[in-house]
């Protein structure tokens, strides 16, 4: 008999039935969709992504019907605009991205042995966000208002309002808004693999599947944002009439370009990444063994990350540029291709030393390999300028692009979801239906864009709604139009197999034997995520450690009761995993729902020009955003400590830069650093494209140097008080920390004042040419944080008059700080551009 | 103990201290950070050379020495990491949850990501090295 109190099975009883009350989903025909667990919100945002998927598919197959012969009329060309920018931006913003969002969502606590990632409110506003401008967006075509300039939307004809209607508003505005969902998934994800791991998981025994989304959420960090300051700059000249892309008054639509691709680039290995990263967990299981070389596949992760950064002009290599531009741009498309290529024979070399289960997922793996490999070949193709060239804007690209899309994205998608649908619904799809759509989908894929690389070599433009007979390609089109039927005839067996899936009985617990945390789930799933947070001594637990699913199931680990009734998990620290905290996580509220819904109304209202209406939506989400802080964050907790079992026992509250609402704090202000750099890019862009830059006359003197200097002063001096009372309330003076604070945001507001003085007083007028635009630009950006800042301080002094915030229990002022940095340094490069730079004073 | 001279030859002293260095996330990502100023420091100065002075950069030995210190960090952070990977400890495959075996891999991982990033800086370099006009 052991001396373990976790023998006593009432006692486990009992505990099952407070966690189980604890993470109950609430009930009602409204009120179950304001649940916040990972595995509902996960679930919805899943199914939400693959309608969308379909949606856009459909719209694939009406374009491939009218090219199907040549002359044909069975849409109009204005139709078919719609038809292909619609295709296009569904599918990379409203399918691949969020899909792996939301994948990560529902298999990243399981991976990481947590009860949910650290911030389940956030997931679900990512959601409804992500609904919600979805359905805007993707609707529009119904009203004949869909965009129509291509997913690029390149300038001059989307930003002129006499050549492009409501449709360019809605792409910027309706795709800005799930933008800003795409990174509140990123910060959860990342707080999310740093902070969350159970105790022993160290950095190298991290599943794969962490550490790619890791990678691909920094990247979404460092690609989104400059698409965020280029459609600041887009909706700024569509809406108000400042001139950044119009030629004629200094702007330039190249610029556009640039920051598009620098988040266009990204883009694509940000929806592969996430694919190997399911190959990483597919593999293994089938191959019996460990993955080879796991090193190596982090050499991968991050060397793809790292290169994916240097290929944007690669796009636009045809844009004039410098050969020497070129010639950098191209020396970095081919190196992507090193890192590329060692993860593919590391899952090759895997399956060779493997002894190999022959199942469907792995059929879906290999074929998806053998399409993206042809895909990475036509890729090293383009990367060679005087190919390029040639190459341009004809179905050539067409082919090439889908080839890596539908290898590196969709397939190992669809792999991915026979693998995983028994731990969602705890029953196995049918490998006879899975093995038959797999073939549909292989040839239909192959027969479809296999001759797009012909007809483009033959001169078919690409976003042409018909080709003359003469051309001679309407054989190879033909045989296109054909295959994306047989394709979408394999989709829709798919669809069959999961509509047959509820009719089904129960899969045993694990049924492909795999050995990572993740299928630990049983099949009648229990919404606690995990019984008990393990132990971590191997990267394949349930194959390597003795007892380790018993263990785990008569929560013989960590934090296997909820005595406060409180949704509860571990966190560790980011290296080594040793638990530092137990955090306190949200649960079921109405409040995420109802800020995507205010801010949803702040960008569709001003799609629609009804500005007021728009600013009560933005001061409503404001309100909401400072209640959902106010009630949901940094709880002063009842007690200090907890144990976890096993004679530990953590903090149930940490301030700093241990705490997950400090890093996440930090990663946000990368994100929204990143957006700033794109708007200084442009200021320096412009700087190199003209000769009299900044120009002088009229209207176009800039602020001269005061007005910026004491603006960066009294923004300085903001930052320095919020350091100030962040001390001086660690130190237990509360009085002189609530005053600094006071003073902090007095200097906050008036740094808004100077600020905006320079270029008003100077009569800066910004419709006339692009230097004032972007000043006032970069003016409006750092005001606009700089009043951000004033009510985060104003924020804090509230909390700690009510008593939120003491000496001990200081994160917001903490987190306050990290925003300051961030402010700090954003007001001394736009004022000393501004006000400093040669010519501008 | 303190202040004691350490054991053995001056050589090993040197490896030993590289092998205590913090190794984190941050280190991981020197060499190919080191990539993308080069990258970015080549790609601004030919872009700006050409367009505000309107002729290629006269002085082609910047790009020389920028893609010698550029390779030198390349080089010294792969080297520390190789170091690193030959800490004493228990036989491969190095894939316990160990202090050790955590080293070993973050520098396994450094040492490929330097490896990774020397070629692709010799790729950047020979472009600049090579064409020297701004059409």
């Amino acid at each position: 008999m052991s001396l373990h109190a976790q023998d006593d099975p009432a006692l486990r009883a009992a505990q099952e039935e407070r966690l189980r009350e604890v993470w109950k989903p609430p009930t009602g025909w409204f009120f179950r969709w304001t649940d916040t667990n990972n595995n509902q919100v996960g679930v919805w945002y899943t199914l939400t992504a693959f309608g969308f998927m379909l949606f856009a598919g459909v719209l694939a197959m009406i374009m491939r019907a009218q090219l199907a012969v040549p002359e044909n009329d069975l849409v109009s060309p204005a139709t078919f605009n719609q038809l292909f920018t619609l295709h296009g931006s569904m599918m990379m913003f409203l399918f691949a991205v969020p899909m792996f969002e939301a994948v990560s969502i529902i298999l990243l606590p399981q991976l990481l042995g947590a009860r949910d990632l650290p911030f389940p409110r956030l997931s679900a506003f990512g959601y409804w966000s992500f609904l919600i401008g979805g359905v805007f967006v993707s609707g529009s075509i119904f009203f004949n208002v869909a965009p129509d300039g291509g997913w690029f939307m390149y300038p001059p004809f989307t930003t002129r309002t006499d050549l492009s209607g409501l449709g360019a508003d809605i792409w910027m505005l309706g795709l800005s808004f799930i933008e800003v969902s795409s990174v509140a998934a990123a910060v959860e994800l990342i707080v999310g693999v740093l902070k969350c791991r159970p105790p022993g998981m160290r950095l190298n025994l991290m599943p794969l599947y962490a550490w790619y989304i890791l990678v691909v959420a920094v990247m979404i960090l460092f690609a989104f944002p400059p698409l965020i300051a280029g459609d600041v700059l887009f909706e700024m000249e569509r809406l108000l009439g400042w001139p950044f892309f119009d030629q004629a008054k200094g702007g330039d639509p190249i610029l556009w370009q640039h920051l598009f691709w620098i988040f266009g680039h990204p883009e694509v290995y940000i929806v592969f990444l996430p694919s190997i990263a399911l190959f990483a967990m597919i593999v293994p299981t089938f191959a019996r063994r460990h993955l080879l070389g796991y090193p190596w596949i982090v050499l991968a992760a991050v060397g793809t990350a790292f290169l994916s950064f240097g290929l944007w002009v690669h796009h636009m290599f045809t844009t004039g540029l410098p050969k020497i531009s070129l010639a950098f741009f191209s020396a970095a498309s081919e190196a992507v291709a090193i890192p590329t290529g060692i993860q593919i024979f590391a899952f090759i070399a895997t399956l060779w030393a493997g002894r190999v289960v022959w199942s469907t997922p792995l059929l879906y793996v290999t074929g998806s390999l053998a399409i993206f490999v042809i895909g990475g070949l036509t890729g090293v193709m383009v990367a060679i300028a005087p190919f390029d060239w040639q190459a341009h804007d004809t179905y050539f690209i067409v082919a090439h692009l889908h080839y890596v899309l539908i290898g590196g994205t969709l397939i190992p998608l669809f792999g991915g979801l026979y693998y995983y649908w028994p731990l969602i619904t705890g029953k196995k799809l049918s490998d006879r239906l899975g093995r038959t759509a797999f073939w549909f989908l292989f040839a239909g894929a192959n027969l479809t864009f296999f001759p797009m690389h012909f007809s483009g070599l033959l001169g078919m433009p690409r976003r042409v709604f018909t080709y003359p007979a003469e051309l001679g390609i309407g054989g190879l089109n033909l045989a296109s139009t054909i295959g994306s039927w047989v394709f979408a005839a394999g989709v829709a067996i798919v669809c069959v197999d999961l509509a047959l899936s509820p009719r089904r009985e129960k899969s045993p617990r694990n049924p492909w034997e795999a050995g990572t945390l993740e299928w630990l789930a049983h099949p009648d799933d229990e919404d606690w995520g995990i019984r008990s947070v393990p132990l971590i001594e191997s990267r394949y637990p349930i194959w390597d450690q003795k007892d380790f699913v018993k263990k785990v199931d008569e929560g013989r680990f960590f934090l296997p009761d909820a005595e406060e009734g409180r949704r509860e998990t571990i966190v560790t620290s980011v290296l080594d995993a040793r638990p530092v905290q137990v955090v306190r996580l949200g649960g079921p509220s109405i409040k995420p729902m109802l800020t995507a819904i205010a801010l949803g109304s702040v960008f569709i209202l001003t799609t629609y020009h009804l500005y007021w209406a728009a600013l009560v939506g933005a001061v409503v989400t404001l309100g909401m955003i400072l209640l959902w802080l106010w009630t949901g964050t940094a709880e002063i907790p009842e007690k200090d400590c907890k144990p976890i079992g096993h004679g530990i026992e953590l903090p149930l509250y940490i301030s700093g830069a241990s705490a997950s609402g400090w890093w996440a704090m930090f990663i946000t202000m990368m994100a929204d650093a990143t957006a700033f750099s794109g708007l200084v890019f442009g200021y320096y862009f412009f700087w190199t494209r003209h000769e009299d830059f900044p120009p002088s006359g009229a209207g176009l003197d800039g602020p001269g140097a005061f007005w910026p200097m004491v603006a960066l002063a009294v923004s300085l001096a903001g930052w320095l008080m919020t350091i100030g009372a962040r001390e001086t309330n660690r130190r237990g003076m509360v009085g002189a920390a609530r005053a600094l604070l006071a003073l902090g945001a007095v200097a906050s507001l008036a740094a808004i004042g100077a600020g905006l003085a320079g270029p008003w007083l100077s009569g800066l007028a910004p419709k006339l040419h692009v230097y004032p635009a972007i000043v006032w630009t970069l003016v409006i950006w750092t005001t606009a944080h700089a009043g951000v800042g004033a009510i985060m301080q104003l924020y804090t002094l509230a909390r700690s008059v009510a008593g939120k915030m003491t000496p001990k229990y200081d994160a917001d002022v903490r987190n306050i700080t990290v925003y300051q940095h961030f402010m700090a340094l954003t007001a001394v490069v736009t004022y000393a551009t501004i006000g400093l730079f040669p010519g501008a004073a | 103990m303190k202040n004691e001279a350490p054991h053995g030859p001056e050589r090993r002293g040197f490896r030993h201290r590289l092998r205590e260095l913090r190794v984190t996330l941050w280190t991981l990502i020197v060499p190919p950070s080191v990539w993308a100023v080069h990258f970015l420091f080549c790609y601004l100065w030919v872009a700006v050379s050409c367009a505000k002075l309107g002729a290629f950069p006269r002085f082609t030995t910047a790009f020389v020495i920028g893609t010698a210190v550029a390779e030198a960090i390349i080089l010294a952070s792969g080297w520390i990491a190789w170091v690193q990977t030959h800490t004493p400890g228990d036989p491969a495959p190095h894939d316990q949850g160990t202090d050790i075996d955590r080293l070993r891999f973050l520098a396994v991982s450094t040492l490929l990501l330097a490896g990774l990033s020397f070629v692709a800086v010799i790729f950047t370099a020979v472009p600049a090295l090579m064409l020297t006009d701004c059409r």
